[in-house]
């Protein structure tokens, strides 16, 4: 297990020599933020409540989950699709290592990076203008964290399958948007799965996508407590082991049918 | 040699080259009509709560939609490329650009033409013919041949702010990311009746970044509907000349830009 942590972080640091990127995405997703929360805001104009979410709830909703992009790596990562095309992935399949759990370790040690440095940031300047609410308890915020946690191996389960496919296609780039794009706006990422309106949130709640995103800010937002929260945690368990049992699967398949590039 | 010969050769290049990935470029078709498709999908599902937004109907947002969808997508298809610059500032590879007796903009736009961002425009026209038909408008021939100019106007403004953004990449390579906030936060703030964004807000979609332009005035002309901070809803009609004016301050920041690039090689 050890050496899960080594790779975790070289990830992490890998990702803190992007100063410059960082600062640039900081100010994107604060952008993003800003134009949702008016457009929700105009929303509340209207109505009290949608879905169990007053105003404050809506926008602080916004926030969190511009936060939460990048930590759930939402716009995909090509890194082992390139490997893929290129041929590496040969070395790696070469190291004495589990192959899922070496990707998952890079993904655990990006994400703790963006946690801090793109989850926080975009929230303090929200603050400054809207109404923002911050959990009153610090159960809550450990019982975000640790949604959150599990979000990650939920979204790293999701985007390892999509990246496998280059296996038998090459170019995963139209595979990986198509799959991306479904996942953030059943994840919530534009609008929150409950403005959906009944038959689309069931479709929502059938896929592994909510628990990426939506769900971990719910628990945020302090809206499930006790049992409610343990079927949180059950439901991203699910997910995981499923997406990650299936990651397996396609691995295997990969590894008997696939010749590598580069011969 | 004639630039738009040079311009067509490099991409019916690019053509074929994506259509040697046959699945995977379907797939991306696919995936960038979605794109488009899911701009829609989110105002479906925010009047699916409400009846008005703004004291907009869902068909005149859609209308707003539409014509800002189309302009970007518009811009997007010929003119988004230039955002790769960073990517060739950085692997310098952008000293080739400067050595070919053509100008830079138009190799860099032809070189990473993409034909999967063809369906990017797809959706939105849909989108607006399905909204002309559903909005309550007097037409008149003044606002018959506001439909063409705007959505030229708004590939146009949007093809602007693109190079003017993806132009700081010649000072500094990583915050590319920066750009998105005005290519792509422009088109979502122009998807919507400015008047729902704060005042700050709404003076920078009139008068800093004038994506009001593309979309919002033109429709509100259209419709007959007061126009923020009470100006006179002709001010649509400028959007040709707002559009010319910015092109050509692209120009010269992509040409200050150019003058001021030194090659990372060594």
């Amino acid at each position: 297990m050890r050496w899960m942590w080594e790779v975790a972080t070289r990830s992490y640091r890998r990702q803190a020599t992007y100063r410059g990127a960082t600062l640039a995405g900081v100010f994107t997703n604060t952008v993003f933020g800003f134009i949702l929360a008016y457009v929700l805001l105009a929303v509340y104009q209207e109505r009290s409540t949608v879905g169990g979410f007053d105003v404050t709830d809506a926008v602080t909703f916004t926030f969190v989950m511009q936060g939460m992009l990048m930590v759930i790596g939402v716009f995909g990562s090509t890194d082992l699709a390139d490997r893929i095309k290129s041929g590496d992935v040969v070395s790696d399949l070469y190291r004495p290592v589990d192959f899922e759990a070496y990707w998952m370790a890079d993904a655990y040690g990006r994400s703790a990076f963006y946690a801090v440095f793109r989850g926080v940031p975009p929230f303090i300047a929200g603050a400054l203008v809207f109404h923002l609410r911050l959990p009153s308890a610090p159960a809550t915020w450990i019982a975000f964290v640790v949604s959150v946690a599990l979000a990650v191996a939920v979204s790293f389960g999701w985007g390892f399958l999509l990246q496998l496919s280059g296996f038998w296609l090459l170019d995963v780039r139209g595979p990986n948007q198509l799959g991306w794009l479904t996942a953030q706006f059943f994840a919530g990422v534009f609008i929150p799965v409950v403005f959906f309106p009944a038959w689309l949130g069931a479709i929502a709640y059938a896929t592994p996508f909510p628990a990426m995103a939506q769900l971990p800010v719910e628990v945020f937002l302090d809206k499930h407590h006790g049992l409610d929260l343990v079927a949180v945690y059950a439901v991203q368990l699910l997910w995981i082991a499923v997406l990650l049992a299936g990651g397996r699967l396609v691995l295997r398949r990969a590894m008997r049918k696939v010749v590598v590039q580069g011969g | 040699m004639d630039e738009l010969v040079i311009y067509r050769r490099l991409v019916g290049a690019r053509i074929r080259a994506d259509l040697q990935y046959r699945a995977s470029f379907f797939l991306f078709l696919i995936s960038q009509t979605l794109v488009a498709g899911l701009d829609i999908a989110v105002i479906i599902v925010i009047f699916t709560q409400v009846d008005t937004l703004a004291g907009w109907s869902v068909a005149e947002v859609a209308l707003l939609y539409a014509m800002a969808g189309i302009g970007f997508g518009v811009a997007d298809l010929f003119v988004s490329e230039v955002e790769l610059a960073s990517r060739h500032i950085k692997a310098g590879t952008f000293d080739l650009f400067l050595l070919r007796p053509a100008g830079t903009l138009v190799q860099l736009c032809a070189m990473e033409f993409a034909p999967r961002r063809f369906g990017r425009t797809i959706q939105p026209v849909i989108v607006l013919v399905i909204a002309l038909r559903a909005v309550d408008i007097t037409w008149t021939p003044t606002k018959v041949a506001l439909v063409p100019l705007t959505v030229m106007s708004g590939a146009v403004i949007f093809g602007s702010i693109w190079v003017i953004t993806s132009s700081i990449a010649f000072w500094t390579v990583d915050t590319q990311e920066i750009a998105n906030s005005f290519t792509y936060g422009g088109y979502t703030l122009a998807a919507y009746p400015i008047d729902v964004f704060g005042t700050w807000l709404k003076r920078f979609v009139m008068f800093v970044v004038p994506v009001a332009f593309t979309s919002y005035l033109p429709v509100a002309y259209m419709l007959g509907k007061p126009v923020a901070f009470g100006l006179p809803s002709s001010l649509a009609l400028l959007s040709p000349a707002v559009a010319a004016a910015l092109a050509l301050v692209a120009r010269a920041v992509w040409r200050c830009a150019v003058r001021h690039y030194r090659s990372t090689g060594s």
